[in-house]
């Protein structure tokens, strides 16, 4: 069979859930090889996308190939090539991770002996080989995703599905995550990952597609997503909350262009056209004033201010403050 | 952090897993293979934690001993006999009966964590979650069905005929048991775990006690004798008690008048209904 181009190609796709569309006219395609993210917020229809391409859920409109495999007709052939690692550590707490693996090895027809081989390999290679016989509700956050992803790897399967693999995770339990991924593209492996963190499809993914009320509204490399949306930013950093009103309305003026104030941080950002320039005469306007600033940087646009952007929502702007810098 | 810090050794041979079968009998071979496989699952956990399966092995246990010693004393059976050998057989359908929660549990926390959802995506047989969950508590409720005959024998009850007749009675409850397999993975999937448990173990209870387990139905007031003797539970526990050839109290309705034959029907009829039901819950999960 000769290897197509892309691991997942998708037109027109719909799934309805009585009258309400979660899913109407989504596009996708995903190259072999790669970590494709798809990016949204809560319901937008990420997850819906991942289970009606792991034949979880039926489709109502549209056509896909998944793994080489239609997914309308072929749906044994494409659980055959296919992993899918869900929003829940899906795996038994009761038993140990060398049990949970031969018990999904078993499931995937393998031999005895071959499945004890697979469980030992894969608990080796997702760093969880020295667990012994604890059982998995003994484990941290990140060794559960760990062996949850080892789990969905079980015949090394061409296409993985992570949907939200970090989800609930502390930072260190994410990076865990994250260079496990890493490691499974560097062997060939594709991924199509969903996640709402936009940090994560920055650090993980080469292409992205952001999705909002069932399609695609936006998509390109994570560096194109942040020069659609034009300028740099500048962010300016007050030493003190009390002056905040007045240097936002200095910022404003010296940069032409709306600003956005962050409270907390004492920080208000705006977008810039002239970066030189602008830096310049927003120091001098907030010296002239007398300001005592913390500290001032000129940047490229985060991935959330570009979500912000496409998906026009304020709810997220807050999100903004932490995520993707 | 550097990109390929989990990343040790190269990556594993190509596995070859076969293919999907094709043709009726090998599909048959996988399925039941898979089935065996999920089922086995809980035979570890049991291995893992004996006491958790002790002590539902225990439940039933203390349950005979309060009837038999605490309110056996008060009990009498209409037309006479010895009130051990009467609640037996009840005490044997209600074990069956305690199962079902055990059953809902076990299908709605897999379903809930996405567990149902990674077997789903895998190529194993579509049947095999089903199949293997049924496995499961048939052995599990084997297990405490051997268990609480050992302690009968114990306390007093025995089967007075050819134990050949006494074996159909077991499977019979066993039959019985089958059926609220059925019952017990369509509600597990169908409330997944939000509360629907807990109702469950709330009314296996009044299941129990408005039928012929504890008491005759005649005791009872006529329109409510007449529910009792129309719940499964009397057919299979008035036939076992004909199979034991202990004393019984056989009631005047034709429900009553045909228990052996209804033992057989009913769970039939239960399992025509809530197996398809299962299975189309399952292959559909999320709708």
């Amino acid at each position: 069979m000769p290897t197509p181009r892309r691991a997942i190609t998708v037109r027109g796709l719909g799934r309805r859930f009585k009258d309400r569309w979660a899913l109407r006219g989504l596009d996708l395609e995903v190259d072999r090889g790669t970590v494709h993210g798809l990016l949204g917020p809560n319901g937008a229809g990420k997850s819906t996308t991942v289970r009606v391409l792991t034949t979880l859920l039926r489709h109502h409109e549209g056509t896909a190939e998944v793994a080489g495999h239609d997914l309308a007709t072929e749906g044994a052939l494409i659980r055959h090539r296919i992993g899918l690692v869900g929003q829940n550590a899906a795996v038994d707490e009761v038993l140990g991770g060398r049990q949970n693996l031969e018990l999904f090895a078993r499931l995937h027809h393998l031999g005895r002996r071959d499945a004890r081989r697979r469980a030992d390999e894969l608990l080796e290679r997702f760093d969880l080989a020295d667990t012994g016989r604890r059982p998995v509700s003994t484990y941290s956050g990140g060794m559960r995703r760990r062996l949850d992803l080892a789990a969905g790897m079980i015949l090394a399967p061409p296409l993985l599905f992570l949907d939200e693999p970090t989800v609930g995770l502390d930072p260190r339990g994410r990076e865990e995550v994250w260079s496990a991924v890493r490691g499974l593209v560097d062997d060939g492996t594709t991924v199509l990952l969903t996640t709402q963190y936009l940090e994560e499809a920055d650090r993980l993914a080469s292409r992205i597609s952001v999705i909002d009320h069932g399609r695609v509204i936006a998509e390109g490399s994570p560096s194109g997503l942040k020069s659609r949306i034009g300028g740099d930013r500048i962010d300016v950093v007050l030493t003190d909350e009390g002056s905040l009103e007045r240097a936002a309305a200095l910022v404003e003026r010296a940069t032409g262009s709306p600003v956005r104030t962050f409270r907390e941080e004492h920080r208000i950002s705006a977008e810039v056209e002239d970066r030189a320039a602008a830096l310049t005469r927003v120091v001098r306007a907030l010296d002239d004033e007398g300001l005592r600033v913390a500290d001032v940087l000129l940047r490229r646009p985060t991935l959330d201010e570009v979500f912000l952007h496409l998906t026009g929502t304020e709810e997220h702007s807050h999100h903004g403050t932490e995520v993707g810098r | 952090m550097t990109a390929t810090d989990t990343h040790t050794g190269d990556r594993p041979s190509p596995l070859l897993a076969p293919a999907p079968p094709s043709g009726p009998l090998p599909r048959l071979g996988w399925a039941l293979a898979d089935g065996w496989t999920v089922a086995r699952r809980d035979l570890l956990h049991w291995a893992r934690g004996p006491w958790e399966l002790g002590f539902g092995l225990l439940f039933p246990v203390l349950m005979v001993l309060m009837f038999v010693y605490l309110l056996g004393g008060s009990m009498s059976v209409p037309g006479g006999g010895d009130y051990t050998e009467y609640l037996m057989p009840g005490m044997f359908a209600m074990v069956m009966v305690f199962g079902l929660g055990e059953t809902v549990t076990a299908v709605s926390t897999d379903a809930n964590r996405g567990i149902t959802d990674r077997f789903r995506s895998m190529p194993m047989a579509s049947s095999a979650v089903v199949v293997g969950r049924c496995l499961a508590d048939m052995i599990r409720s084997t297990l405490t069905l051997i268990v609480l005959i050992g302690f009968g024998l114990v306390v007093g009850w025995q089967w007075h005929g050819p134990f050949d007749r006494a074996l159909l009675g077991f499977g019979l409850l066993l039959l019985f048991r089958f059926a609220l397999v059925w019952i017990g993975i369509y509600v597990g999937l169908v409330v997944r775990g939000q509360g629907g448990m807990a109702v469950i173990q709330t009314l296996e209870f009044p299941f129990g006690f408005l039928s012929n387990a504890f008491v005759a139905t005649a005791t009872m007031p006529v329109w409510l004798g007449t529910v009792a003797d129309w719940n499964p539970l009397s057919s299979t526990v008035a036939a076992a008690r004909e199979l034991f050839g202990g004393p019984n109290v056989i009631g005047e309705g034709w429900i009553a008048q045909n228990a052996l034959l209804m033992a057989v029907v009913w769970p039939l009829l239960l399992v025509a209904v809530f197996a398809p039901l299962s299975v189309r819950r399952y292959r559909g999960l999320g709708g």
